[in-house]
């Protein structure tokens, strides 16, 4: 429930900031917290694919194409 | 603009919460999704067929295995797309738009030194993922993408370019080829046996043991092969982002 | 009352609703690229949520099966086996029960004084067929060696068909990305309503 609570948080935050950076950061929060839902469900092989993809890996894709563009963002 | 996105959604939001006084309660054992005869073969008989006790890691390379090769391929696709998209060859090319530099700082000595520690320990546990993926959660597709995250953390710590002398360019395409080559090599294996694409219960004529071994043993087969190809595309995806393209300097 | 209660019910479900909302309202009016790819994977995020939420069951555990079942099998397997042989011989018997009943079930209006045998032989039938029955169904369960209750674990298709789903996500979004800095080194930004009026203008 609490989780359930602060998933929508993260997610209304990641996109309403106007730094990209930390948006692609709380993103990554989001995800983490997706993945501790999803562990809690039982559903372990998908809960752990979130974790090394959605909390790691496309966080670090975000990352990367913020640094070689821009950082700022009009909404 | 913005208002009519916000009618969109509204609408669409409120159909589904019309359409949530049909969904099944939480947890219901009697759910539509949990009393279907299909999901209920998979958790009796897949110990019984396969030996694997992972159910999902059984219904993923075995009983769908015609499926998660072409998620494979997917994969494999985006980062060849990637690559189209991204990659320019040679240095006389101007963008019209001046490119964004980053500044260079020299690698940080505490940094360095705790991923010599920490990278040959990822990647044995990514092997470990991989492997013991059908008596734990875990398979093809999380092993590779921790093998891709610690070539990552390499070019993050030190260079893109140190990280490259380990994973080329072009041999890291040709990894992500044999991945998909061996899953595809599995299911023709079969067809040259007698057996339909990817039905591994006829290689019992080339893997010792009796049918279920067999199944046993080509989905860890299968499974490398995911792994191969999705290490690949993961660090390929990472050099173009990072390096625009250049393969040269990264962030 | 009857609407706080529906909603604690399946409050679940409202919250991919509102998150698949979120995801959905920043794709469609963001101006952001980047905005937009992150609000593509929100969307994403939430859909798989669902998906694995239909999986979910009340005391249900995680979909592997223990260590005690896997190794209790190959015994309970030896067992079945030798067992099976026992199966057919008790068919092989009951058929023949059965068509001697029926043999006398046709005799019995002839011959009267078989009235009380024929009763107490059908009470036989009767009893073996409950019988087969029953053995049937523990022969059925038992296939394979394990006795699994399909509700003590939870339904693992949703998982595998979600799994890939997550990889595949991460590919798309990259190539996404892909084209956000391509289009960034031709434009110079990634605002959407910059490039339109660049494109209108026509001095990219």
């Amino acid at each position: 429930m609490i989780i359930l609570i602060f998933l929508i948080l993260t997610a209304f935050i990641s996109l309403r900031v106007k730094d990209l950076l930390s948006a692609a950061m709380i993103f990554g929060v989001y995800s983490l917290l997706m993945c501790l839902l999803w562990a809690g469900m039982g559903a372990v092989d998908v809960a752990f694919t979130e974790a090394a993809v959605g909390a790691g890996v496309s966080a670090v894709f975000l990352i990367s194409t913020i640094l070689r563009t821009s950082r700022r963002s009009s909404d | 603009m913005k208002f009519l996105g916000l009618l969109t959604v509204l609408i669409t939001g409120f159909l589904l919460i019309q359409a949530e006084r049909d969904f099944p309660d939480w947890g219901d054992v009697n759910s539509p999704a949990s009393s279907y005869k299909l999901s209920q073969h998979y958790i009796t008989q897949t110990f019984a067929e396969t030996s694997v006790p992972n159910m999902v890691t059984a219904v993923l390379a075995d009983y769908r295995g015609y499926d998660t090769m072409f998620e494979t391929v997917v994969i494999f696709t985006a980062g060849i797309a990637i690559i189209g998209i991204l990659r320019v060859f040679g240095s006389n090319i101007k963008p019209d738009h001046p490119e964004v530099v980053l500044t260079k700082k020299k690698p940080d000595l505490i940094v360095e030194t705790t991923c010599r520690l920490l990278i040959p320990i990822i990647q044995l546990f990514a092997l470990y993922v991989v492997a013991h993926g059908h008596h734990s959660p875990g398979g093809g597709f999380q092993g590779g993408v921790i093998f891709g995250a610690s070539f990552i953390l390499l070019a993050l710590a030190r260079d893109l370019q140190y990280a490259q002398q380990w994973v080329p360019e072009n041999r890291i395409l040709n990894l992500a080829g044999i991945g998909i080559f061996i899953y595809a090599g599995f299911g023709v294996a079969s067809l040259l046996l007698g057996g339909n694409f990817l039905d591994y219960g006829v290689l019992t004529a080339i893997i010792p043991g009796d049918v279920k071994d067999a199944h046993s043993h080509s989905m860890l087969g299968v499974e490398i092969g995911v792994a191969f190809t999705v290490t690949a595309i993961m660090f390929s995806i990472y050099s173009s982002l990072s390096s625009n393209g250049h393969m040269k300097e990264g962030i | 009352m009857v609407a706080i209660e529906a909603l604690a019910d399946k409050f679940n479900y409202w919250v991919y609703i509102v998150i698949m909302m979120i995801g959905l309202y920043a794709m469609v009016s963001k101006n952001n690229l980047i905005k937009k790819l992150i609000g593509m994977s929100v969307f994403q995020t939430a859909i798989i949520l669902f998906y694995v939420s239909i999986g979910y069951k009340d005391e249900a555990t995680i979909p592997i099966l223990y260590h005690d079942q896997v190794h209790g099998a190959h015994h309970a397997e030896e067992g079945d086996h030798s067992d099976e042989g026992a199966h057919h011989d008790e068919t092989h018997a009951m058929e023949a029960i059965a068509k001697e009943a029926t043999h006398h079930g046709n005799d019995h209006a002839v011959d009267a004084d078989h009235a009380e045998v024929d009763e107490h032989e059908a009470d036989h039938v009767i009893d073996a067929h409950v019988m087969h029955n029953e053995s049937d169904h523990a022969f059925e369960a038992g296939h394979g060696g394990l006795d699994i209750d399909p509700n003590q674990f939870e339904n693992p298709l949703v998982h595998v068909l979600m799994l890939t789903a997550i990889v595949v996500g991460v590919a798309t979004l990259g190539v996404g990305l892909a084209i956000t800095q391509k289009l960034y080194g031709e434009f110079g930004t990634i605002e959407e309503h910059e490039i339109i009026e660049q494109l209108r203008t026509g001095n990219d």
